[in-house]
């Protein structure tokens, strides 16, 4: 398969993770749509690394699914106190700590 | 002995140190023990190092180094001394002179609480004034110079609690730094033309370099505006005037004998640097002259009697100033030495008058303290005759023999300074007069209170009294002898320039008219003061009174406009400018801060918007970057 395919893929995939990201007041949907840009990049790496027959990039795709796992670890466990607390996950709502 | 010159500015130092640092819990009649016998332990020194050097086996300048001053890349400044015929000199002008105006003072001061300060002021004095005449380089001279320059303003600002008095030492010592200046200016010109600041190697290099005239000029005037500001000649004159407003004995020791003939010291030091400025000798000559006048007509028209003295003093140094410019330097140093008698004596008697009637200044209320005050009276009288140049006297010799050069070098300059010695006879005789002769003309109390100063007091004015007749001595002019001892003395330490020789009939002449001149301006002066009344000065006379109004001219010129200035860059420049700049920025940035802080909304999803348009900025730039 053509290089482009992958590209345009990964393309159309991080775009949506970014918009997501901006438009979406749901901070689970937000997550989902961070983790989506990251899987965006592994893609890539994967295929730029297929296509130059070079492996070093996907060492670097197993340490973004690490962090990633880390991530998603702690952003979750923060989502669901802030739920408890606040019975919601609107991002619009988490501004008290302002002033 | 000359090996233990150290010693010299050492015991001043110690008296200075004890005194200075147990000033209140030394008791005033130790102090007083102290301050004097520190001075008279450096003038035994003084006196044995300068039998050394008087020796016929004295061979040129003793230069004895301590330690490196001064060591850095190629400047090297060490900390040495130079004993010669000419410090030598000095040495014994200034421990002696200072021995008796010590113990003058311990009585002088007797009553004053601040006693054992006033002593370590003294013994600070004299030691600074020994590191000035001692130093084997300019440096070292110039921190005796800036020392003394302290130790006067100490001084003059002694009774603190005046207000005028501390305007006074204010004055004085603004005056001196406008002229260290212009020493400091030419120590650096030397530095940079030389490298070297020291006398002997400075003078080596000259003597074998004599074509630069121009920067030698510039050097030597820049010397000379030091010797202005310290010597009081116009324009910086007027501290020493107003600097009467110490106690007396700092007057006599300070303001007559030896501070301020650090002038002549200076340039009599750099004689070899002068011998090859004709223009600097010229305007020396030009400058100690109108001083010399000047200070003598407003002397006319003082009624303070210390104030006669202080322009008497100015006057007597620019005829100093006269003598060096015509390149008469051991003139001038001869003229300083019998100076430094009859005018110490001249000060301490005035400070006996002044004690004796209870602080009283102004002849005018004075008169007839001869009958109650014989020592006094006469030694005053011996002062006033040696300052006139009375024949036998030692101002006689000394002024004679400045007023025989000057007329061997332009018979006008002669003139001139004649006019200024007849002035010198009549104001000292006026001062006489009115306050030794007559009837009192004070209070009745103070006629009570009038008695003869106590022994310390008049023994010293004994003394001097004493070297202002034999100190002229020491220089015979031609016709009588045909050695000048301290002429030939000095030789080996000052490098005159070549003078024309006056014939013998021509000497005895011009002798002989200024002898019979003063006579007729004592007889003058005497015819002046009988009537005893003092209406209020019209015309040339209210001129004099008034100083030729040099202090208003002052303040109309220097410091009125420099205070307005003051008040332009307040008011205007630092209040408009300055400060409103200051404050701009201070609301300007408050007021942005004010609007940035919006940004922090606190809404998440807009950081994560202007987050992504920054990525996006950042990544194009980048991409433009790569293209472009």
């Amino acid at each position: 398969m053509p290089i482009q395919y992958y590209i345009f893929l990964s393309l159309a995939l991080f775009s949506i993770g970014v918009m997501g990201t901006m438009m979406r007041r749901n901070a689970i949907i937000i997550f989902m749509c961070i983790e989506l840009m990251l899987n965006a990049v592994n893609l890539l790496m994967v295929a730029f690394s297929n296509y130059w027959e070079n492996s070093n990039a996907q060492i670097f795709v197993f340490f973004i699914m690490v962090v990633a796992a880390a991530e998603v670890a702690v952003g979750l466990a923060i989502i669901t106190l802030v739920y408890r607390k606040v019975n919601s996950v609107d991002i619009n709502i988490l501004n008290r700590l302002k002033n | 002995m000359i090996q233990y010159s150290y010693l010299i500015p050492l015991f001043p130092l110690l008296g200075f140190l004890i005194n200075g640092l147990g000033w209140n819990k030394i008791p005033k009649s130790l102090a007083g023990v102290i301050g004097s016998s520190s001075i008279l332990a450096s003038f035994v020194v003084s006196l044995a190092v300068f039998v050394e050097v008087l020796s016929p086996s004295f061979q040129g300048p003793f230069v004895q180094h301590y330690f490196d001053f001064i060591q850095s890349g190629t400047l090297y400044i060490p900390f040495a001394f130079q004993i010669d015929a000419l410090s030598a000199s000095f040495l014994l002008i200034i421990t002696g002179i200072g021995f008796l105006i010590h113990v003058y003072s311990t009585s002088y001061m007797h009553d004053d609480e601040g006693m054992v300060k006033y002593f370590a002021y003294l013994n600070l004095f004299i030691f600074s004034m020994l590191l000035l005449v001692m130093g084997a380089n300019y440096i070292i001279m110039f921190i005796g110079w800036e020392g003394v320059g302290l130790c006067s303003y100490l001084l003059i600002g002694f009774w603190f609690k005046n207000h005028a008095y501390t305007d006074a030492a204010k004055k004085a010592f603004v005056m001196n730094r406008i002229g260290d200046l212009g020493f400091l200016v030419g120590m650096l010109l030397v530095l940079y033309h030389f490298h070297t600041l020291s006398y002997q190697e400075l003078f080596d290099t000259i003597q074998s370099s004599a074509d630069q005239t121009n920067m030698y000029t510039a050097i030597a005037i820049c010397f000379f505006i030091g010797a202005m500001g310290k010597s009081a000649q116009i324009p910086l004159y007027t501290w020493l005037p107003d600097a009467m407003a110490g106690p007396t004995p700092v007057s006599a020791l300070i303001h007559a004998a030896t501070m301020v003939t650090a002038g002549i010291y200076m340039i009599a030091r750099s004689s070899v640097l002068y011998n090859l400025a004709p223009i600097a000798l010229d305007l020396i000559t030009w400058i100690g002259l109108a001083t010399a006048l000047l200070a003598a007509s407003i002397a006319i028209k003082q009624n303070d009697i210390k104030k006669v003295l202080a322009y008497s003093t100015v006057s007597q140094l620019g005829f100093m100033f006269v003598a060096i410019g015509m390149g008469a330097y051991t003139t001038a140093v001869f003229h300083v030495i019998t100076h430094a008698f009859f005018k110490a004596l001249l000060f301490l008697g005035s400070g006996s008058v002044i004690h004796a009637i209870g602080g009283e200044q102004d002849i005018r209320f004075m008169g007839g303290l001869g009958k109650k005050m014989p020592i006094t009276k006469i030694t005053f009288l011996i002062g006033c005759l040696a300052i006139a140049g009375i024949p036998g006297f030692a101002g006689f010799f000394s002024k004679d023999e400045i007023l025989a050069h000057a007329y061997a070098q332009q018979p006008l300059l002669f003139v001139a300074l004649l006019i200024g010695a007849l002035m010198t006879a009549f104001y000292m005789f006026r001062l006489y007069f009115l306050t030794f002769t007559g009837s009192f003309r004070g209070t009745e109390e103070q006629a009570h209170h009038i008695h003869e100063s106590p022994k310390a007091m008049t023994i010293p004015l004994m003394v001097l009294a004493l070297f202002s007749i034999i100190g002229g001595y020491i220089g015979l002019p031609k016709v009588i002898s045909e050695k000048h001892w301290l002429h030939d003395f000095l030789s080996t330490a000052v490098t005159e320039k070549e003078l024309h020789e006056l014939s013998h009939a021509t000497e005895w002449m011009l002798m002989g008219v200024s002898v019979g001149l003063v006579v007729v301006m004592i007889a003058l002066a005497y015819k002046a003061t009988q009537k005893a009344q003092f209406s209020a000065a019209k015309g040339l006379g209210k001129v004099l009174e008034h100083k030729w109004y040099v202090d208003e001219l002052y303040q109309a010129i220097i410091l009125t406009p420099l205070n307005h200035l003051g008040i332009f860059l307040q008011q205007i420049i630092e209040k408009s400018g300055i400060d409103a700049l200051v404050n701009n920025i201070g609301t300007s940035i408050q007021w942005l801060s004010t609007r940035v802080r919006l940004l922090q909304s606190g809404i998440v999803g807009s950081y994560i918007f202007v987050m992504v348009l920054g990525i996006i900025l950042l990544l194009s730039i980048g991409f433009l970057s790569t293209i472009l």
